[in-house]
């Protein structure tokens, strides 16, 4: 570990391949918490299994890009498909825990994860799975530093998804429906918007930008059945430090997080990242809490 | 003589609205002192304050001639000073009788007392007072399960329970039985006249002339009016915050 | 006052009953062993989760943390004794290299076990007092990220197997069989925690548990010492899940920091199902639970090949969205006499 420090202080080209890695995976998260926060914003439901919808979007690309797709169609499928799981969960599941104790929430939904996880893994396997692109990267500094052309792309899709969908919350009907539930679901149910369909349509959604943001992923980065759980603490832990509303908060917060990552990964070697990202949680939700204890409140 | 309360100059904003600003007030030792004002003039603001639900802004809060501005809710029950709310706040899924359990002398045991069982009189005391309140047929109902009224009941119970120093009362008359509020006010005068001290919220007017010998008027997060009850009543200042409040 | 746990003759008759039906197993169906000695950890497992969940409401996601160290401090204790620890893990299994004759492996369980209890209790002191300051969401997912990251950093340990895990020590083949030691030992720790519980949620302590559940702040502001409250509710169930986390180490063997140790998609969910199947918030409710959670999960275990973890992730959702209330809470909603129905706005009784 000490030694990967001392490399890190020798060569600042790698600090920055690890920084403009940590900034283009970053999109990705920031794009999975957006989805968190929507959810958890208008609904009041931390989604436990957001992690799984990501792995699956990923999987959709692999396996269609396997058939000879290219990939980047792909994203609209695994979006379209992952809008259809969220829709049949809430109608099952999700619809019955809307205002009910945190606790059933977090339990269903962590229930759900573990299926959707199982379901995986016995159908795709345990294996590392990525849709290659074969897309070469560009250099910079002599060969120093590269940037993988498809991981810009993934960025680029990235941030452009994230755009769309303020643009929907904020100038589309349903998009002021959704707001306006949010903030104050009775006065929007006197007024005739129907909560439970909006709340069905947030989940959803949810689902489908969770699967988009994996079927990108799964172009850049490789994806497994068991790296749900890590994907659905990275979103909960950008939230938390952003705050629920604060959408530029999310994305600063994500590049962050995903910087810290690739930092992390490097001088700790790859078997510690995942730790590095739950403790790092347990940190951000300790120091949040102590900051706000000294204001006599909670984190509730 | 140091008064049991004194806060000074407390002020406390929220947002841009000034809650609480500059307020005074006395409690003296073994007096009943009561606090009115129109809706939102800053009385349960005050309350919060004292208590440590929130920080205050600036000023200072001395309880016995201690500050206690800064120190935590639990720190502060403990030292003597118990609330009662304006919406009831009961232990919800545990029964009437386990409510009164865990108020009374919980407070003054040590932590290690905890863990000893029987009390030391106090389910006496708690068994009486469930009776007063006309709860005690109901003593193994859920709380959660008690009409409004029966919970600002059962909520005052258990203030006396915890046989504080200081009692805050928050509107305890407030969907309370008409029939019960005499009763309620002599019960309290009687605790008072075994060295309970009282600051009491109220709109029932009658109820609190009755009560209290001191009364302290609010209005608009300030100080309007204070002196005993013949005054107040006759204060222009007073009569006109009340009919003239919008 | 609490009805629940007063003991009546008649209750106390059925207790020894239980008890006696208990001590006798072994001898009786002896083909059972292993699946009754896992019950009763299980039946540990369940209670200790509740005591700070359904009694205290915080729902902890990472109780498992506790028990894969108990697992892990009891292994090392139970080798280190003896034998170079590290030597051990490398050499992945111990095999003829490594043998532990009885009063060897006795002396390590008899260490073992209470170093567990003790090395659960400590870490849950020290991380109690940070992170029981959060509620709701924030407790349930921290918690969950600290069970995961200790899988986690486990498996990166060499010293103690790293990812390929750690065994057991051998149980000596002159000891007989292990297997009834193990059982009446995991007899002992089940009756003892219930018995313990009961005592404790019986005194003034356990009250005030249940008002930190009910309205913390409440709680608070009638001077109930919450935190302290708290965090000794922690240490107690980590005690017991250290300590039933040894035996059960003991039980399968093959410790893995992922898949057995700190496997939150298994035992860590496991207690929770089996304390809300069978009634949170009771002291009946978790034992019921994990009965009938492990005969469900003994009799579909074999048909369900692959699809095992499938199917628990569906009960999971089943009883958290319809059946929250639990067994016990069913049966107490149906069949209990002692509660009101919610009055309408009625002036004074």
């Amino acid at each position: 570990m000490i030694g990967n420090l001392l490399i890190l202080l020798e060569a600042p080209a790698l600090g920055l391949q690890l920084v403009i890695d940590g900034i283009l995976i970053g999109a990705v998260f920031a794009l999975a918490a957006y989805g968190m926060a929507l959810v958890w914003g208008v609904t009041g439901i931390v989604n436990v299994c957001q992690g799984e919808f990501v792995m699956l979007g990923g999987f959709v690309t692999v396996l269609l890009a396997e058939q000879g797709m290219p990939p980047l169609l792909a994203v609209p499928v695994a979006a379209a498909a992952l809008y259809l799981l969220g829709w049949i969960l809430f109608q099952t599941v999700i619809v019955h825990l809307i205002g009910r104790d945190m606790f059933n929430s977090v339990l269903a939904t962590f229930g759900i994860a573990i299926v959707l996880q199982q379901v995986m893994a016995r159908v795709f396997g345990a294996a590392d799975r990525i849709a290659e692109s074969g897309l070469g990267s560009w250099f910079f500094f002599d060969g120093l530093v590269g940037v993988a052309k498809v991981k810009a792309l993934v960025f680029a899709a990235c941030i452009a998804l994230g755009a769309a969908l303020t643009l929907f919350l904020t100038r589309s009907r349903q998009g002021q429906a959704i707001r306006a539930t949010a903030q104050e679901p009775r006065a929007a149910a006197t007024l005739g918007i129907e909560t439970r369909a909006v709340y069905r349509l947030t989940y959803a959604l949810n689902a489908a930008i969770c699967g988009a943001a994996g079927a990108l992923a799964a172009m850049a980065y490789t994806i497994h059945p068991y790296g749900g759980l890590t994907y659905t603490i990275r979103c909960f832990m950008i939230v938390v430090v952003a705050g629920l509303g604060n959408l530029a908060g999310v994305l600063w917060a994500a590049l962050g997080l995903g910087v810290a990552e690739s930092f992390a990964g490097f001088i700790l070697g790859a078997q510690y990242q995942i730790a590095f990202v739950f403790a790092l949680l347990v940190a951000v939700l300790v120091l949040r809490n102590w900051r706000l204890k000294r204001k006599r409140l909670y984190l509730q | 003589m140091t008064a049991m309360l004194e806060l000074a100059d407390v002020t406390k904003t929220f947002g841009g609205v000034v809650a609480n600003d500059k307020v005074n007030l006395r409690v003296e030792q073994g007096a009943i002192v009561g606090l009115i004002g129109p809706n939102g003039s800053g009385k349960t603001t005050l309350f919060n304050a004292i208590t440590g639900a929130h920080p205050i802004d600036s000023g200072s809060i001395r309880f016995k001639g201690r500050e206690i501005a800064t120190l935590l809710c639990g720190e502060i029950a403990r030292a003597g000073i118990i609330r009662t709310f304006q919406q009831p706040r009961l232990y919800r899924r545990m029964s009437v009788e386990a409510n009164m359990a865990v108020s009374a002398s919980i407070r003054t045991a040590s932590f290690g007392g905890l863990f000893r069982r029987g009390a030391t009189g106090a389910e006496a005391r708690a068994a009486e007072l469930l009776d007063f309140v006309g709860l005690a047929a109901k003593h193994d109902v859920p709380a959660g399960d008690l009409s409004f009224g029966q919970q600002k009941l059962l909520e005052l119970a258990m203030a006396l329970a915890n046989d504080p120093e200081l009692l805050l009362l928050d509107e305890p008359t407030a969907g309370v039985n008409p029939k019960l509020v005499e009763s309620l006010i002599d019960r309290l005068k009687e605790a008072n006249r075994r060295g309970l001290t009282l600051l009491v919220i109220e709109h029932n007017m009658p109820a609190i002339m009755g009560l209290a010998e001191h009364i302290y008027c609010l209005a608009h997060g300030r100080l309007l009016a204070d002196g005993p009850p013949h005054a107040i009543k006759r204060d222009p200042r007073v009569l006109d915050a009340y009919l003239g409040a919008a | 006052m609490r009805s629940a746990l007063s003991l009546t003759p008649a209750r106390l008759l059925l207790l020894i009953a239980l008890l006696a039906a208990g001590v006798a197993a072994p001898l009786v169906a002896p083909a059972y062993q292993s699946q009754a000695t896992e019950l009763l950890l299980f039946i540990v497992f369940a209670l200790a989760w509740d005591l700070v969940g359904g009694q205290m409401g915080y729902n902890s996601f990472g109780n498992v943390l506790f028990v894969g160290l108990g697992m892990y401090v009891s292994a090392i204790v139970q080798v280190g004794l003896f034998y170079n620890v590290g030597l051990y893990t490398e050499a992945k299994g111990g095999g003829t290299a490594f043998v532990f004759d009885a009063p060897q492996f006795l002396t390590g369980l008899a260490v073992g076990i209470p170093a567990a209890a003790l090395a659960s209790a400590l870490a849950a002191w020290l991380l109690g007092s940070l992170v029981l300051t959060m509620r709701g969401h924030y407790f349930a997912i921290c918690t969950l990220g600290l069970g995961i990251a200790a899988g986690q950093i486990a498996a990166g340990i060499p010293w103690i197997g790293a990812g390929s895990g750690m065994l057991t020590p051998n149980p000596p083949a002159d000891l007989g069989n292990v297997g009834v030691l193990l059982y009446y030992l995991a007899l002992g720790l089940a009756a003892s925690c219930a018995a313990s519980f009961a005592w404790l949620l019986s005194t003034p302590f356990g009250l005030a548990l249940n008002a930190i559940r009910d309205d913390e702040d409440k709680a608070e502001a009638m001077g109930v010492r919450t935190h302290a409250a708290k965090v000794t509710a922690w240490v107690i169930a980590a005690a017991f899940l250290g300590a039933a986390g040894a035996i059960y180490g003991n039980l399968v063997r093959f410790i893995d920091p992922t898949e057995t140790a700190f496997a939150g998609a298994t035992i860590g969910v496991w207690m929770i199902l089996m304390a809300l199947l069978g009634g949170k918030g009771t002291l009946l409710g978790p034992i019921v639970g994990a009965v009938v959670f492990q005969l469900t999960k003994e009799l579909t275990w074999t048909y369900l090949i692959g699809w095992q973890r499938v199917a628990l992730g569906l009960l999971i959702v089943a009883v958290a969205v319809f059946f929250p209330e639990g067994i016990v809470g069913f049966v107490t909603e149906r069949f209990g006499g002692k509660r009101g129905r919610p009055a309408p706005e009625e002036q004074a009784p």
